[in-house]
């Protein structure tokens, strides 16, 4: 069959473009163990660096002696504060406007705090002179509490700014605090809560975690003195953000460093932030004239770089009588332990928390959060959700059952009534948002009906009545949650990293044959850019999906860009994206045109050909038309077909869903099975449904990791306790549940191609529907609320105060 | 430190070097023959992303010396695929059911489903989900990898099948 046979349908369908569960073509080299991570980047001479770390929580530094290190043979140096303070580079700058140590200056503030970078011919090397390197500390008193830590007699932790009464956002009223943020409006919330027929008050905690990606952080920083170009191989979710920051605290010009992330094995924003060993081993290559590389171990990884949530977040809800909310009341007390180094845009210290109201039409709200500071390690990244989504989707989904409960109604009714409806879409939300689309009373009804929820609840009551009489110990829990998602980061008008606006880019090249590049300023972290955004542009060009090559994270040759986390992705880069494929598209009509001897108006696309309006057969392909662009003289027009968009949204996206988890749990032992779990997830139009289906799975079973049993947990010396995959809670594919996905589609109107994003949807939405069903089960018996982490030991002891045991 | 002369079978060929003798083998198989399919996730046997197939059986290798493995014959991701370079049926069944995203477990997860398919032929999926159990994965949440490994089993036994 030739083109010229086929039907447009035919012809669209062998584009591979949008809507097409088109197999990754990642995936030929990644089966093979053909990726290239950074661990697999070898350069000759190339160094090895590692840190010696603080084993202590809080303390002073009072001597560092390397000498038997460097002593050893194979050791090539050792550096310290003292090495890099000349250079400015002993503290560096975080992305909330806080600095951070690069090495301990004078003193340690969280345990595994970095202390001295050892560089050694090879990697054993490195290790033994760790071991070598003698510290001399003096412990301090350890806050580990972030309420302790703003009593008036709680230790100075930031020493070096004590005194300052102004922080990067507003003023700090104690020494152990950074921020207190607000939004809404005080005054009318407290009138409606104190005016509330109903009123429900409760201390939700969303304890702290991690990212933990399989491939750990790490880099290959490597200083060409004969050309003085850097460049940096890393694992970077943002590579040209690294590039400027490096720029700017090193003072390396710009057009000197150049930044590569190679294939990245999983980021879930603990590879957003810069961390001291990118510093390090940038100098480390400058000091040695050699390569240095530089990857951190498991332990490292979850002791140091960029812890998630760790939010007390205390709620007040008020309601009517018959259910309707009518007003919301947060206070979040934010440990952000010993640096402020989380990862939001500038102006929101909180991130996007005050999307707290969550998917109801909630009148009135008012938002506190106070961040602090405690003997912890820094971060505060969105781990798998956009800037503190997956907090504020917990709170809500929470304080909506609490409300049930005070109410004796269904949560699922009480949700229904207080959905923000369909017709009010573009919502403008109490605490500032406004929601650009949205249908969730039709996606809350499929998927109650998907799940035959009555019936649930129907065998709920007899299994309730079973264990009352003695005839069961398993309880059934049913963990509801509907979830608005904000994510697209962002408008530069408000939304900018260290100064850089958050738009996007995309730079697309069509070859003379036909064939394509595109690169963009994101980088895939698994998400399966290369696939996926060639879809786009095969919808667009009419370009088979097939022949475009996409490129993402080298600085060198990408259009700039912030990056990829917070799923702005295919918000903001896939809206550049389709316009620049439109960039092309315009040309490409011209081009039409003039070999048609047609005007320009007279043409309409027709999936991957201008054709003559009233005469289907004269038409010129997308192929023919590239082919043109390189070989005639276009009166008017240049030579070429490429194009270029930066892309600033107009909004963020509102991606929602509804989830239903179906959870049995034995009162006895405190183990859970998740017998059923249905997830539907509204992400506007799809583009590879395959591909969204493999994210709803893996972000789902990230949110049972975090609700069942992952934690990052200190004791009161501030010792990690959870420091190994041994205790910190990865779920294997035996406790993983099958996952049921299902969906509906409400475009963004504000989107080129109407789409939201959906990689983080399933953490954000899921973590609730586990917690929930934890909840569910024991609300027969009185439970209000349990704090996550649910592990077996933590549901026994929910059983046990609530008397079940006997 | 003095080193040791190591010589084992990887992937059919027979190599040999020089190694420290507390050198482990996921480090000689990356750094001395790079091979650099199998990846290092937590080198405490925790998540599998280091795993070969080491005298027919699967084994972590990053708590393996590469001495232990002197005389052995090793098979990794690598010396998976089809002689003629065409993805073998595992690596295949990863690709057409969506079994891998970031592809940093991908090498351990398909070298273990090997070795479980030589083990058990036709297992049911409680017993996939178990046989995979020593592998961790962050992305998919496993449900498109136990597919392919049932979808792998599938076809391999209807070769053999087709073959006797």
């Amino acid at each position: 069959m030739t083109d010229q046979t086929m039907t447009p349908e035919e012809r669209a369908a062998s584009l591979e473009g949008m809507g097409c569960r088109r197999k990754r073509v990642e995936d030929v080299r990644f089966t093979q163990g053909k990726g290239n991570y950074v661990d697999d980047v070898k350069l000759p001479g190339m160094l090895f660096g590692a840190f010696v770390r603080s084993p202590y929580a809080h303390a002073r530094v009072k001597s560092i002696d390397a000498e038997a290190a460097k002593a050893l043979p194979g050791v090539v140096a050792v550096l310290t504060a003292a090495d890099l303070a000349p250079l400015g580079l002993h503290w560096m700058p975080t992305l909330a406007g806080d600095k951070q140590m690069v090495l301990a200056d004078g003193k340690v503030l969280f345990q595994g705090q970095e202390v001295a970078f050892v560089v050694a011919e090879d990697r054993y090397l490195a290790a033994d002179a760790v071991e070598l390197v003698e510290v001399e500390y003096e412990e301090l008193p350890v806050v580990t509490d972030p309420f302790k830590a703003l009593e008036p007699d709680a230790p100075v932790l930031r020493e070096d700014i004590k005194d300052q009464k102004e922080g990067a956002h507003g003023p700090r009223r104690h020494h152990n605090h950074i921020f207190t943020w607000e939004q809404g409006d005080r005054d009318a919330t407290e009138k409606v809560l104190a005016e509330a027929d109903v009123t429900v008050e409760e201390m939700i905690h969303y304890h702290r975690t991690h990212p933990c990606p399989l491939e750990t952080c790490g880099c290959v920083a490597s200083m060409d003195k004969a050309t003085g170009k850097l460049t940096v191989w890393g694992t970077f979710q943002a590579p040209h953000a690294i590039r400027t920051v490096v720029s700017l605290i090193s003072g390396i010009a710009e057009h000197n460093i150049r930044i590569i992330s190679p294939d990245i094995g999983g980021g879930f924003g603990n590879k957003v932030g810069a961390y001291p060993g990118y510093v390090c081993s940038v100098v480390a290559s400058i000091v040695t004239g050699r390569p240095v590389k530089w990857i951190e171990n498991r332990m490292e990884n979850l002791m140091s770089t960029a812890f998630a949530r760790d939010y007390w977040m205390k709620g007040r809800i008020a309601a009517t009588k018959d259910g309707r909310i009518t007003g919301l009341w947060c206070h979040v007390t934010a440990d952000h332990g010993g640096f402020d180094a989380c990862a939001d845009p500038t102006k929101f210290p909180a991130g996007f928390f005050n999307i707290c109201t969550g998917s109801y039409d909630i009148p009135t709200a008012y938002l506190c959060v106070d961040g602090v500071y405690t003997n912890k390690a820094p971060g505060g990244v969105a781990y798998r959700c956009s800037f503190r989504v997956t907090e504020a989707a917990y709170f809500i989904e929470r304080m909506v059952e609490l409300l049930a409960i005070e109410l004796n109604m269904d949560a699922a009714e009480l949700r229904r009534i207080n959905f923000i409806r369909k017709e009010q879409f573009p919502y403008a939300s109490a605490l500032g948002w406004e929601y650009d689309s949205g249908d969730y009373h039709t996606a809350w009804d499929k998927a109650l009906k998907a799940v035959d929820y009555e019936g649930l609840r129907r065998e709920q009551a007899r299994r309730i009545e079973d264990f009352k009489a003695g005839r069961t110990r398993k309880l059934l829990g049913i963990g509801l949650s509907h979830f608005t998602e904000i994510v697209g980061a962002g408008p530069v008008k408000n939304c900018d990293i260290l100064g850089l606006g958050m738009f996007d880019s995309c730079e697309i090249r069509i070859h003379p044959t036909g064939s394509a590049i595109a690169r963009l300023g994101t980088i895939s972290q698994g998400q399966g850019h290369a696939t996926t955004f060639a879809q786009i542009l095969a919808s667009e060009l009419g370009i088979p999906a097939s022949d475009i090559t996409v490129e993402e994270g080298d600085t060198d040759t990408a259009p700039y860009g912030l990056g990829t986390y917070g799923s702005r992705s295919t918000p903001v880069a896939g809206a550049a994206t389709a316009m620049a494929a439109r960039k092309i598209r315009a040309k490409a009509q011209m081009i039409a045109a003039w070999l048609l001897e047609v005007h320009d108006d007279d043409l309409e696309w027709d999936v991957d050909r201008f054709v003559v309006k009233g005469a289907p057969e004269r038409f010129k392909t997308m192929k023919e038309i590239a082919f043109a662009a390189y070989n005639q003289a276009i009166p008017g027009l240049e030579p070429g077909l490429e194009a270029v968009s930066y892309y600033d949204p107009p909004n963020m996206t509102y991606p929602f869903g509804a989830y239903v988890c179906v959870m049995e749990i034995d009162v006895d032992t405190g183990e859970w099975k998740v017998r059923q779990f249905y997830a539907l997830d509204d992400c506007g139009t799809r583009i590879n449904p395959m591909i969204i289906e493999g994210q709803v799975h893996g972000g789902l079973t990230e949110a049972l990791a975090i609700a069942m049993g992952q934690e990052i947990a200190y004791d009161e010396m501030g010792n990690v306790k959870t420091g190994t995959l041994m205790d910190f809670f990865i779920p294997t594919a035996w406790e993983t549940p099958n996952y049921v996905t299902d969906h509906t589609v409400t475009p963004s109107p504000h989107h080129p191609i109407g789409a939201k994003g959906v990689g983080e949807s399933p953490n954000v939405g899921g973590v609730p529907a586990f917690s929930n069903a934890v909840h569910d089960a024991f609300r027969a018996f009185g439970l209000r609320q349990a704090h996550m982490p649910h592990d077996h030991w933590r549901i026994w002891r929910i059983a046990e105060n609530l008397g079940l045991h006997g | 430190m003095s080193k040791m002369h190591v010589k084992l079978k990887v992937n059919g060929r027979q190599v040999e070097g020089l190694a420290e003798p507390r050198m482990l083998l996921v480090h000689f198989l990356r750094e001395e023959l790079g091979i650099t399919g199998p990846h290092i996730g937590c080198e405490t046997s925790h998540c599998g992303a280091c795993t070969v197939d080491m005298d027919g059986r699967s084994v972590k290798s990053c708590t393996v010396f590469v001495a232990q493995a002197n005389g052995a014959e090793i098979v990794t991701v690598e010396g998976l695929t089809n002689p003629d370079g065409s993805l073998g049926v595992i690596q295949e069944k990863f690709r057409e059911h969506h079994g891998l995203q970031c592809g940093f477990c991908t090498p351990g997860m398909i070298t273990r489903a090997h070795r479980l398919l030589q083990e058990n032929p036709n297992p049911t999926e409680e017993e996939v989900r178990f046989g995979i159990a020593g592998n961790l994965c962050r992305c998919t949440g496993y449900q498109n990898i136990v597919k392919a490994i049932m979808a792998a089993a599938a076809e391999l036994n209807a070769a053999k099948e087709a073959a006797q």
